[in-house]
């Protein structure tokens, strides 16, 4: 006689299935998405001790954590999509502190109806992100939602990384006399997703700068120069990402616009939709407060790793009590750079 | 980026300002309005002013589409979407201009993002209305063919350039059988506006606003030719140059304006000779004929009451005109007391002369709508040019400080 038979689980339809309110439910469904979807292709030894959280070793630092929610729109987008973007955000946020990233939880909020086909394709472009920077995803979460009530998939990615003791690249450093470097040519991300967004009706090559940061910070903290302050300049782009710095230390900065690195194709997308690239998000750029002496070494430390090859600097910082960012036009004239206003670009991370 | 770069170009830039430094009389200022909103970009984004002589002085105009529109007109956008439960399609900048009951399009919006909410968990499903923000009026036009249950109306705001493409759709839509859209029309025509400035008691009887010539819109003369401006050049003597938008453009159109008032000459010359000519666009023009009449008068904010200053459509496109198909109408609400739109929009204030500007009055929380549009004079002055006012307060005072000092460094 047979003892007792070992049930068979059909295993999830990932060509035609779609995720349904099961999936979230805490039940059998839910533990197999997580099996054959998320463990499958983010697994590591700290996911797969199978508990709610992971217990994980910790080299010794000060501990960094940074959390960012991503709702990008469309899911999909030349260079990317929201899979590899919820990764190599969160590791930028964490890596622009000084910190050496270490460990990654993600949340996911489904939508009903979302197919299973693209949910395998987001989490592999996860799981191949991860890989790539060397940055596990230890825990997560799964949540399911009505239709309606989400769209496709919302991600939230937490980091933790280690920062050595006296490493500061804290937003208050920046001094009267630093310079300004941009690691690359500026506005890709936000301009792709607009390309693609079908209401725009245009499309043109322009792919999404998004990529993992911490290799690139390596080599510039390798450098020996004097950097003051690191920051990515994702939404409001570079020009928001300025006006923060200049807040928080207290100084006005005078930019460039001949030094500012944008693709022609950038520029013109700009032109045509109204857009200034210096507003528009980045995804896979930094920008660097760095002491004087410091800038030219740096800027040649950079312009040697493959995601800086087009770094430049861009301006200088001095003392201005009112904390404007203004730049001296192509055209000869002076400007402020302002903060963003209102929304410019809706569901761009 | 071609066609693009060769306007902006610096040295070019140099050049002319040398020419204007140099056809400029020391013993006289000269005062110059642009008209249009497009202009005051232009100048304030690139920096125009500070290549120009202290002597040669530019009055921002009243040629911003979203800052004309007085409050009851957005009023009127906002019932239809609240009260008739319409899908109102509107632009961005018009959705943050602040209306009546504390109310914008934009705030509306997500008010009935919450009834919808509210409504659709009771099981009940009333119509609902719904406010979008549109790229292109075309794409108003697919929502209503996509959703034949929806009433889709278009927010049609501008001057006349924007006119035709409003005309098009409204044919379209006729041609199509569409019984589910219409256009709330707020279109506006230029030379309207510029009479009224010139015969402004500011202008004609105090003397207080001094005008020696307008730099005119090139896009709006792309439709209308450099034609109807003949009229302000002979019958008010002030000369006028239609100019495109790019800065190089604009640095042109000025030391051509120069020339004239020293020579003492008031004619309609055309800078943006690349695509403007005398009559303008005929095939447009009859578009616009075609659908548009003349409305008997029409309420600009800042100017008043304007006769013959904008249109509205005609008897034979009534199904497409939401003002008759849902029977809204124009009420008169009073702007902010402190806000100084009007006297800006006239040209008889600068932004920086309004006491809530930069203080209450923020692109983040606007009062009045010359601080919403990015073609507003008070938005182009906050945004790009608010540093100037500082350098000014500063050179004034006798405490140099340390930043001073740095700015001036740094702007050399």
């Amino acid at each position: 006689m047979n003892g007792v038979r070992k049930g068979y689980v059909r295993p999830l339809d990932l060509r035609h299935g779609s995720v349904d309110m099961t999936h979230g439910s805490g039940g059998r469904a839910m533990a197999q998405l997580i099996e054959e979807l998320f463990a499958r292709h983010l697994g590591n030894r700290f996911l797969g001790q199978g508990n709610d959280g992971a217990v994980m070793p910790m080299p010794p630092g000060r501990l960094v954590m940074s959390t960012d929610g991503h709702v990008v729109s469309p899911l999909f987008f030349p260079g990317g999509d929201i899979g590899c973007l919820s990764i190599n955000g969160t590791i930028n946020d964490v890596a622009v502190l000084g910190a050496t990233p270490l460990y990654l939880a993600a949340g996911f909020i489904l939508e009903e109806g979302l197919p299973l086909a693209d949910l395998a394709r987001i989490v592999e472009s996860m799981a191949r992100a991860a890989s790539a920077a060397g940055v596990p995803v230890v825990t997560g979460d799964t949540k399911v939602v009505q239709r309606g009530a989400g769209d496709g998939v919302y991600i939230t990615t937490t980091g933790v990384g280690v920062v050595a003791d006296g490493d500061d690249f804290s937003g208050d450093r920046a001094r009267p006399g630093d310079q300004v470097i941009v690691s690359g040519s500026i506005g890709e991300h936000g301009m792709a997703i607009m390309a693609q967004r079908e209401s725009l009706g245009f499309s043109a090559s322009i792919v999404s700068d998004t990529a993992a940061l911490h290799g690139l910070i390596a080599a510039m903290r390798a450098s020996g120069a004097a950097i003051r302050t690191l920051r990515d300049p994702t939404r409001g782009g570079v020009a928001t990402t300025l006006n923060e710095i200049a807040r928080q230390s207290g100084v006005g900065m005078m930019l460039q616009e001949s030094a500012l690195p944008v693709q022609t194709e950038v520029a013109a997308a700009c032109e045509f939709l109204g857009l200034d690239p210096l507003y528009v998000a980045n995804e896979g750029k930094l920008l660097a407060i760095v002491a004087p002496e410091d800038a030219a070494r740096l800027l040649a430390a950079m312009r040697a790793h493959p995601l800086a090859r087009r770094a430049a600097l861009i301006g200088s910082v001095h003392a201005d009590e009112h904390h404007f960012v203004q730049m001296t036009t192509t055209f000869g004239g002076r400007r402020i750079v302002d903060w963003l206003t209102g929304e410019q670009l809706p569901r761009i991370c | 980026m071609r066609f693009i770069d060769e306007f902006r170009d610096g040295q070019l830039a140099r050049g002319l300002a040398a020419a204007i430094r140099q056809a400029a009389h020391a013993d006289r200022d000269y005062s110059f309005m642009e008209f249009c909103g497009g202009h005051t970009h232009a100048i304030a984004r690139y920096g125009v002013s500070d290549l120009l002589p202290p002597a040669v002085r530019l009055i921002h105009g009243p040629g911003c589409p979203v800052c004309v529109l007085p409050i009851g007109r957005i009023d009127m956008a906002i019932r239809l979407a609240l009260d008739a439960g319409v899908t109102l399609c509107s632009y961005g900048d018009p959705m943050r201009v602040p209306a009546s009951a504390g109310l914008s399009l934009i705030k509306a919006k997500a008010k009935l993002g919450r009834d919808k909410e509210t409504t659709t968990t009771a099981g009940s499903a009333p119509a609902c209305g719904e406010i979008r923000m549109i790229y292109s009026p075309a794409d108003a036009l697919a929502l209503a063919q996509r959703h034949p249950e929806r009433q889709v109306v278009f927010l049609a705001i501008g001057f006349e350039t924007t006119t035709p493409p409003t005309a098009l759709l409204i044919k379209q839509a006729q041609a199509f059988g569409l019984s589910n859209f219409s256009v709330l029309c707020c279109h506006v025509l230029t030379p309207s506006a510029m009479a009224s400035i010139l015969e402004s008691p500011e202008v004609r009887r105090w003397g207080t606003l001094p005008l020696d010539g307008f730099i005119g819109p090139a896009h709006v003369s792309t439709i209308i030719g450099t034609r109807p401006y003949e009229f302000f050049a002979e019958e008010y003597r002030k000369p006028v140059v239609i100019a495109g938008f790019e800065p190089l453009d604009v640095m042109q159109a000025i030391l051509m304006l120069i020339k004239q008032v020293n020579a003492g000459q008031a004619l309609v010359e055309n800078e943006f000779s690349r695509a403007v000519s005398r009559d303008g666009n005929r095939k447009a023009q009859q578009l616009v004929a075609d659908v548009f009449e003349l409305r008997r008068s029409f309420a600009w904010r800042g100017l008043g009451e304007l006769p013959y200053s904008a249109l509205r459509i005609r008897k034979e496109f009534a199904d497409f005109d939401a003002e008759r198909r849902f029977g809204v109408g124009y009420h008169t609400v009073a702007d902010h007391p402190a806000c100084e739109c009007g006297a800006v929009l006239r040209g008889v204030k600068r932004p920086q002369d309004c006491r809530i500007f930069a203080s209450v009055c923020t692109p983040e929380n606007p009062v009045g709508s010359c601080m919403v549009s990015s073609e507003g004079a008070c938005a182009a002055h906050y945004s790009f040019g608010r540093f100037a006012d500082v350098a000014a307060v500063r050179t004034t005072s006798t405490a140099s400080t340390a930043s001073t000092a740095d700015q001036r460094a740094v702007a050399r």
